[in-house]
């Protein structure tokens, strides 16, 4: 009857709880040893004192080798490349957090969804190039079997970026350089611009740059469920919870100039779950803040920016959310199925929608006009004032417009110089970076994601090199500025 | 995609706590028939191992490679013979038929393209491509983009042929007159937007596209964007189906707006 019932309690498969826990009762006789394992036995099978309280089924797990804070496009991106780069099948045990099961708020789901290469850093550029091919052949990498195949709905039409005089310099000199990284873009004189739309007013248009390949805009969702079936077939865990703390230790260490700094080493994430104060500690190895508009929040629980300002320890992460409008209107003259993204000289930028003459656009308000980012409530005086008079002049075809509706996203902007955030923090020594892409993060999210994996399982960048991005121009007060940002 | 499969769920796997989005895409189908028996049986197989998990990965990344193989530059002829030759041989390779200006129609029938007949042609410029039925992709138009000269080509019922391809065809915006996409499963409205650049256009061929949400308004928004060109494609009437091989007729003069 005893040995059945150690086979049926090994049957069982009820890890943790072995026998050989008993080895400290050697002392006890052999009677006193058969009732501390009846003791065992009874607590174990059913019915026993050892029930589990309740179901965890829906809480993360205790441990995990990274965790990923923030399910959105980039957070996805990291997790697919770790799991992809990692020398051996199943070596590391990703955990993906995301507060928003339903991503309301969540950048990717209320973007516009463009894809450019028109930029002026080369980083950006190359960071663009390799995402558009991913996308393109994106049923290579993510396709999962029996699932069908994703249908991105790229529309290949590409930007076109319209410059005044005093911008005509700037933009000439951009395109040289995307043109060295392998974009495929060509310059425009205003006689050319109206040969080609007639419906633009090229009054006021010094130069304009048009893409010929490779940009466009394509559905964010699509890409965004595509990553996330693929990473889940490649056995990334999911949770829906809010990180509310990291515990972490400190070392005191002195630097090679004999200066002394504190590293901090995150050992473990709280993550809370939703309506409830139930809580997980979810042990760690690596961190990687993907948390978009959330960043700066995560970062400050972090300890970042908790310091004298003017050191490294004060320097905070400058990401913050910045609420960003979108219209959709009807036109029925407007301008015809050619049309690419166009971006005005005014920061104003619209693109069509589909085959029935509608189309979203919007302008990047001024420092002084920033809506507060609260919520996400559509300011429809906004499109009244600023973006339909400067619309209307560019293309006098929108004079009769008729607005259909209109959203609003977070854009998780870098108030520094308005481009991502990349890498390790030097001081929180295994918090990783993929946020600050201040609109652009979804065009080099694929890119980004690899660029992240390389550092956490490589130690640097090895395909396209982001040194430029670290965090550490932050406190050296180097501007990484990109000049093409509406 | 002219039908997208159906994904099937025989098992819910566990999702560790994940709640499916409002938003998710779900498509299960109850599969009907007999020859969806053993897929399902693959499936439920794959679902359990891994062996067989790996397996099914590993053939689909053996058909997508095949396509990739196929479809790869011959750098070296293009070199040693020049751009007409190696876009020939690429179109006879995939199974097409290729004509050089002033010279006949050369079809692959079947058997490995003689290259001797090529050779004679190294200064030709080729005037036509018929690619139907090819299995010709993105990295493979880069083939046939360096054919300068090329007035005709013909990508009818192409499987691989997509937006993505329709994206590059600018590069042969100057002498480019006739165009046909016939029945492409992956050719869409947005792919065709991109063929604006092709100014030289006089015919374009867009009838039988699956992938086409609207035929009817597509085709007068082609029209609209070329006004030199004849677009032939969908009929008025969106209920008829139009068949491939014949193309329809009617000429309809196109009308700038």
């Amino acid at each position: 009857m005893f040995r059945g019932a150690v086979h049926l309690c090994a049957g069982r498969g009820h890890l943790g709880r072995r026998l050989s826990t008993l080895r400290g009762g050697s002392a006890l006789g052999w009677a006193g040893k058969v009732s501390e394992i009846k003791k065992t036995l009874q607590s174990v099978l059913p019915g026993g004192a050892w029930n589990s309280l309740y179901d965890t089924s829906h809480l993360p797990p205790e441990q995990s080798d990274v965790v990923i804070v923030g399910g959105g496009v980039l957070g996805l991106s990291v997790a697919y490349w770790l799991k992809r780069l990692e020398k051996q099948r199943g070596a590391i045990r990703v955990l993906v957090v995301e507060q928003d099961h339903t991503y309301s708020q969540a950048s990717t789901g209320l973007s516009v969804g463009g894809i450019r290469q028109q930029f002026s850093l080369p980083e950006n550029i190359q960071l663009s190039l390799f995402s558009v091919n991913f996308l393109r052949n994106i049923n290579d990498y993510l396709a999962v079997v029996d699932d069908p195949p994703l249908d991105l709905q790229f529309n290949p039409s590409g930007y076109l970026l319209l410059a005044s005089e005093e911008g005509a310099a700037i933009l000439e000199s951009n395109v040289k350089v995307q043109r060295q990284e392998g974009a495929k873009v060509c310059l425009m004189s205003p006689e050319q611009l109206r040969n080609k739309f007639p419906w633009i007013n090229t009054e006021g248009v010094a130069l304009a740059s048009y893409g010929l390949e490779g940009e466009g805009w394509f559905d964010p969702w699509c890409l965004l469920q595509g990553l996330r079936r693929k990473v889940q077939a490649m056995g990334v865990h999911f949770c829906h919870g809010e990180v509310t703390r990291f515990v972490s230790s400190s070392n005191r260490m002195e630097t090679t100039s004999g200066e002394e700094i504190t590293l901090k080493r995150i050992h473990e994430v709280h993550v809370k779950m939703d309506h409830s104060v139930e809580y997980q500690p979810v042990e760690c190895a690596i961190v990687i803040n993907a948390a978009g508009a959330w960043s700066g929040r995560v970062a400050e629980l972090a300890g970042i920016g908790k310091g004298p300002p003017g050191t490294l320890q004060g320097t905070k992460l400058p990401v913050e959310p910045r609420k960003r409008y979108v219209y959709v209107w009807h036109c029925p003259q407007g301008p015809g199925l050619e049309s690419p993204l166009v971006a005005d000289t005014s920061g104003v930028y619209f693109r069509r929608d589909g085959l029935g003459n509608n189309y979203l656009g919007g302008c990047s308000p001024t420092e002084e006009e920033e809506p507060d980012p609260e919520n996400l409530e559509v300011d429809h005086d906004f499109f009244q004032n600023k973006v339909w008079p400067r619309l209307a002049w560019r293309i006098p075809a929108f004079e009769s417009l008729k607005v259909r509706s209109a959203w609003a996203g977070y854009y998780d902007y870098n108030t520094f110089d308005q481009n991502g955030v990349v890498g390790p923090h030097p001081l929180v020594a295994n918090m990783y970076f993929a946020t600050g892409f201040s609109g652009h993060g979804l065009q080099q999210a694929p890119a980004v994601g690899r660029a992240v994996a390389e550092m956490v399982l490589e130690g640097r960048f090895q395909t396209i090199n982001l040194n430029a991005f670290l965090f550490s121009r932050f406190f050296l007060g180097e501007k990484v500025q990109e000049h093409n940002i509406f | 995609m002219a039908a997208p499969r159906a994904s099937l769920n025989l098992v819910a796997p566990v999702w560790n706590g994940v709640t499916k989005s409002i938003r998710d895409l779900s498509s299960s189908v109850a599969p009907k028939g007999s020859q969806k028996k053993g897929k399902r049986l693959l499936q439920f197989l794959a679902d359990r191992f891994y062996d067989v998990e790996a397996l099914r990965e590993y053939l689909l990344q053996k058909q997508v490679s095949k396509v990739h193989q196929e479809n790869r530059s011959f750098t070296y002829i293009k070199e040693r013979y020049g751009p007409y030759v190696a876009g020939a041989y690429f179109v006879l390779k995939q199974g097409g038929a290729v004509k050089f200006q002033g010279q006949e129609w050369i079809q692959s029938s079947g058997r490995r393209p003689s290259s001797l007949e090529l050779l004679s042609f190294q200064a030709v410029p080729v005037e036509s491509v018929d690619a139907s039925d090819c299995a010709i992709n993105y990295e493979g138009l880069d083939n046939l983009l360096a054919l300068k000269e090329l007035q005709s080509l013909s990508l009818q019922r192409c499987p691989h042929v997509d937006d993505w391809c329709l994206s590059r065809l600018y590069q042969l915006a100057d002498s480019l007159q006739e165009l046909s996409l016939a029945g492409c499963p992956r050719v869409s409205e947005r792919g065709l937007a991109c063929l604006h650049h092709l100014q030289n256009l006089r015919r374009l061929d867009i009838s039988d596209l699956p992938a086409v949400s609207n035929p009817g308004l597509t085709q007068i928004l082609m029209e609209e964007m070329l006004p030199n060109c004849e677009v032939l494609g969908a009929d008025w009437a969106q209920g008829l189906k139009s068949r491939p091989e014949k193309q329809s007729q009617d000429t309809a003069s196109p009308t700038p707006a």
